[in-house]
């Protein structure tokens, strides 16, 4: 499969960068290209395909010593929100915002990164869905008999897709939840891999917390899935907040490995979408949009 | 090469499908799931759920449905077609969204389908006349044809020649290919050593072809063997058979690999993303010929019918949904079906006798009778039943009681709460007893009761609204009025208060002359004193879905762009009233002298 320039000229998470040992080789895979990367003893990333390896380092498995500074062919590199991103295309953008991680009180945290057997989109228009919450994240995030996904509204532009006003009652919506609540959220696709949300959880209503998966396409059908966190949270422990984010990404994990096919079908008439998909109705026209095809089925 | 979609295959075995379970099956490429219904059927269906792709084998076999993972949606037993969808529990599920499914034949002992198989599957005399042995199912990874090719070589020795307990016995037997067909092979086995009683055996094998390379030989010895040697036979083909697969996965092995076969994967059906086509006088298209397999009285003056389909399936219908009967005196009249979830192989209504029939009921009751064919409509329904309530309160009069028998076999089997009240003149006017036994202590009678006392029950049953809490009321027009009365006097909010007259006793005032706009269809028609909306429309070509067609049913209520609608209806609430964005336009005007309607 031909890799499309829309994936191409983007720039994708390879790790975070705290589980990059300097002077140590990591091995991966970026849109079927065998990556390699590591960081100098200054800390700083390198990144490079395989194939090039210096010849030093020809045969060498991942964890293996070596001296980062010998690579020549690097591939260009980025440090944000504290992971690691590389491009095999000339992106004519820059990574986008997340306006919070700024915000000195916040809790910004590496949740894990798990290896998925699903396409990246899939992966993305799980993240959007509500109404998979009392079946899939039964007694956390939703339980029967509160199943209904109210109307919410979604704007598409060229640069993202937004969808507002969304509610969802949750038995425990976060590691700090004392209760069961109606959760609000906003949830936001500004990339073709990645999607965020922001929801409601602690007592300051004009704070939300902010949760991120960064999807590394390793191929079109299996993803490295990074979980990102940005909390408002002075009470869980970092431990606290990473398991109940793998608790709950574990638990997506088992549905995503057993969605056929693994590709997202652009087609229409593929599958059956209720007014509860809006979001990933908008989501799917919005990659069709601009012409994606590495990790979907275009239509027709 | 022939056509293998056009073959049935084995592809489990009876017992693969015990209570509640739902197996993965696979063929030609394809995943299937196949579950048993506590009826009996075993469904054949595509493994993958056609709201997000996701399998089915991962779902819960709730004995009538199937419960998918993902989003809990339910599909029924036989039809496959969705019921319920939990993100939207105010909402009847378009009847048209539906899994794939496949034809089904249980037969020696295995589960039989195809892509799209033509007649039987195999009928084999000695498996007919014989009392079959299932052999344990043998997966190879090898090409289905070299298997079945290969098994004309099988070893083995006559059931009674198996060693046993220390007695060792010859292998010595002569094996003769007795039968074949396109995908099975019949071998008879003579034993040498002319010692033995019963000196042959006869095995039959089927291959199922899992996908090019690969195979589940499914075997069946025509008769068991004696009392007490069941083991040590299967014993005894397990070890040859593992042999024999080893041998053929050692040399498939060396052949290069075959591309792995793939199962198309249909669209879902236009009629998702199109309205159907309504039949010529607008009332619910998608007629479907009937048999009467069942007339009995099931109370005092009250008949039930069950109607089976002439040819094909019965569309899948929702608790609450009502049919159209179009009978034999040109009627046509609507019953709600009292059929509990997953019963898709007939429909039941209960029709009371009326004293005052205007050809209805009557004509029901003394006219048809079993074996007879009627035409009746796909299930329409207008009363969904939300399962999100916390507790579900269900409020019957009469033959009211129809649509409730409905919703709470589906609230049982779902395990929700609820309790139905019903009301009823005597112990002999009670409909559907058999069905009432089910419910246990959620059944409540009340019997004899005067309208004042039925009033008074009305408002203490209704006294105090919970959270989350839903009322759903079927009965006489002055109970129903009486029940939305204590309702609304004790607080219950309009939306947890659904209610379905069985007609509407007011009187139509069809005085008023306006003008309709059809926004859609950019036509401005007018409405004369004595003729209704849809008259109007259908005169002028614009056919819209209807039923009752006396405002009861809701089928023909349609959005309101502007105008204010003068309501005469039964159907829609007060809230939805006073909000006068839809109306139902069989009986219902216009209070100003324009309205815009969104069709």
């Amino acid at each position: 499969m031909l890799v499309d320039p829309v994936v191409l000229h983007e720039w994708h998470p390879l790790s975070a960068l705290d589980e990059v040992a300097p002077g140590r080789l990591h091995r991966t895979l970026l849109l079927g290209q065998a990556i390699s990367y590591s960081r100098d003893l200054d800390g700083g990333p390198v990144v490079w395909v395989s194939e090039l390896d210096p010849s030093g380092l020809v045969g060498f498995a991942a964890g293996a010593e070596i001296d980062p500074t010998t690579v020549t062919d690097a591939l260009p590199t980025r440090v944000k929100f504290g992971y690691l991103w590389t491009t095999l295309g000339r992106p004519d953008h820059e990574i986008f915002d997340i306006p919070e991680c700024d915000e000195t009180d916040r809790r910004i945290l590496n949740g894990g990164s798990l290896m998925v057997s699903v396409s990246a989109p899939r992966a993305v228009e799980n993240f959007l869905d509500m109404g998979h919450f009392p079946y899939v994240h039964t007694g956390l995030l939703g339980i029967e008999p509160r199943t209904e996904v109210v109307e919410y509204t979604v704007e598409t532009t060229d640069a993202q897709v937004l969808a507002k006003g969304c509610k969802f009652y949750q038995p425990v919506a976060a590691a700090s939840a004392a209760g069961g609540q109606v959760t609000d959220y906003t949830y936001r696709v500004p990339h073709p891999y990645c999607v965020m949300l922001y929801k409601s959880v602690h007592a300051d209503p004009s704070r939300m917390d902010v949760i991120a998966l960064f999807n590394q396409p390793m191929t079109e059908e299996r993803i490295r899935a990074h979980n990102f966190l940005a909390m408002v949270d002075d009470v869980s422990t970092d431990n606290t907040l990473r398991h109940f984010q793998q608790l709950i990404f574990g638990q997506d994990k088992t549905i995503l490995e057993s969605q056929f096919p693994k590709r997202l079908p652009l087609d229409p008439r593929a599958e059956t979408p209720i007014r509860a998909d809006k979001s990933a109705i908008h989501y799917r026209r919005w990659l069709s949009s601009k012409g994606l095809t590495y990790g979907v089925i275009p239509a027709a | 090469m022939k056509d293998l979609t056009a073959h049935w295959y084995p592809v489990a075995r009876s017992d693969d499908l015990p209570p509640r379970h739902v197996f993965h099956g696979l063929l030609l490429g394809r995943e299937l799931a196949l579950w048993r219904a506590d009826d009996g059927y075993v469904n054949v269906w595509e493994n993958r759920c056609l709201h997000r792709g996701v399998r089915l084998t991962l779902g819960h076999n709730e004995g009538r449905e199937l419960r998918c993972q993902y989003h809990g949606w339910r599909y029924a037993n036989r039809s496959a077609g969705c019921t319920y969808i939990p993100a939207h529990p105010a909402d009847a599920p378009a009847r048209t969204i539906c899994n794939v499914t496949f034809p089904m034949v249980e037969r020696y002992g295995f589960v039989w389908t195809g892509e799209a198989p033509h007649g039987e599957p195999p009928a084999i005399a000695s498996l007919d006349t014989g009392d079959p042995f299932g052999l344990r199912s043998v997966p190879a990874n090898v090409e289905p044809q070299v298997v079945l090719d290969a098994l004309a070589s099988y070893h083995f020795v006559p059931s009674s020649a198996v060693p046993h307990a220390g007695h060792a016995r010859s292998d010595q037997a002569s094996i003769t290919v007795s039968n074949r067909g396109d995908s099975w092979i019949e071998l008879t086995s003579t034993h040498l050593d002319g010692a033995s009683g019963d000196a042959s055996s006869t095995i039959v094998f089927f291959v199922q072809p899992v996908d090019s390379a690969r195979s589940v030989l499914r075997g069946v010895l025509s008769r068991s063997p004696e009392p007490g040697f069941a083991l040590t036979v299967l014993r005894d083909h397990a070890t040859r058979l593992n042999r024999f697969r080893d041998a053929l996965e050692s040399d498939a092995r060396k052949r290069p690999a075959q591309e792995p076969m793939v199962a198309r994967i249909g669209q879902v059906s236009l009629e998702l993303s199109t309205m159907p086509e309504p039949s010529v006088d607008g009332r619910v298209g998608g007629l479907a010929s009937v048999v009467v397999a069942r007339k009995r009285e099931v109370g005092e003056g009250i008949a039930s019918f069950e109607f089976t389909p002439v040819e094909g399936r019965l569309p899948t219908f929702q608790p609450g949904a009502h049919i159209d009967v179009h009978l034999p005196n040109g009627l046509i009249r609507q019953y709600s079906l009292v059929n509990g979830p997953g019963e898709q192989d007939r429909y039941v209504i209960g029709v009371k006798l009326e004293p005052a029939s205007r050809g209805g009921s009557s004509c029901l009751h003394e006219l048809v009778r079993e074996g007879d064919v009627l035409a009746i409509s796909e299930p329409r329904n207008n009363f969904p039943l939300r399962r999100d309530s916390f507790r579900t309160l269900l409020i019957a009069g009469g033959i009211g009681v129809t649509p409730l028998l409905s919703m709470a076999q589906a609230l049982q089997v779902s395990s929700l709460d609820f309790a139905l009240h019903y009301f009823a003149q005597s112990p002999e006017h009670v409909a559907f007893p058999d069905i009432l036994e089910m419910l246990g202590d959620r059944l409540t009678l009340h019997l004899g009761l005067s309208p004042v006392e039925t009033g008074s029950t009305l408002r203490s049953l209704l006294a105090s609204p919970g959270e989350g809490e839903n009322v759903y009321i079927c009965g006489p027009g002055p109970m129903l009025d009486a029940a939305r009365a204590a309702a609304a006097a004790a607080g219950w909010p309009d939306p947890a208060v659904h209610f379905e007259y069985f007609k509407n006793t007011r009187h139509l005032d069809t005085s008023t002359t306006f003008e309709v706009e059809l926004a859609r269809s950019a036509l401005t028609l007018t409405v004369p004193e004595g003729s209704s909306i849809m008259e109007v429309l259908r005169d002028n070509g614009v056919v819209v879905p209807s039923s009752c067609e006396q405002g009861a049913c809701g089928t023909c209520v349609v959005p309101v762009l502007s105008g204010q609608p003068d309501h005469q209806d039964v159907y829609l609430n007060d809230s939805e009233r006073t909000a006068g964005d839809r109306m139902a336009i069989c009986v219902s005007r216009s209070l100003t002298p324009r309205l815009v309607l969104d069709i």
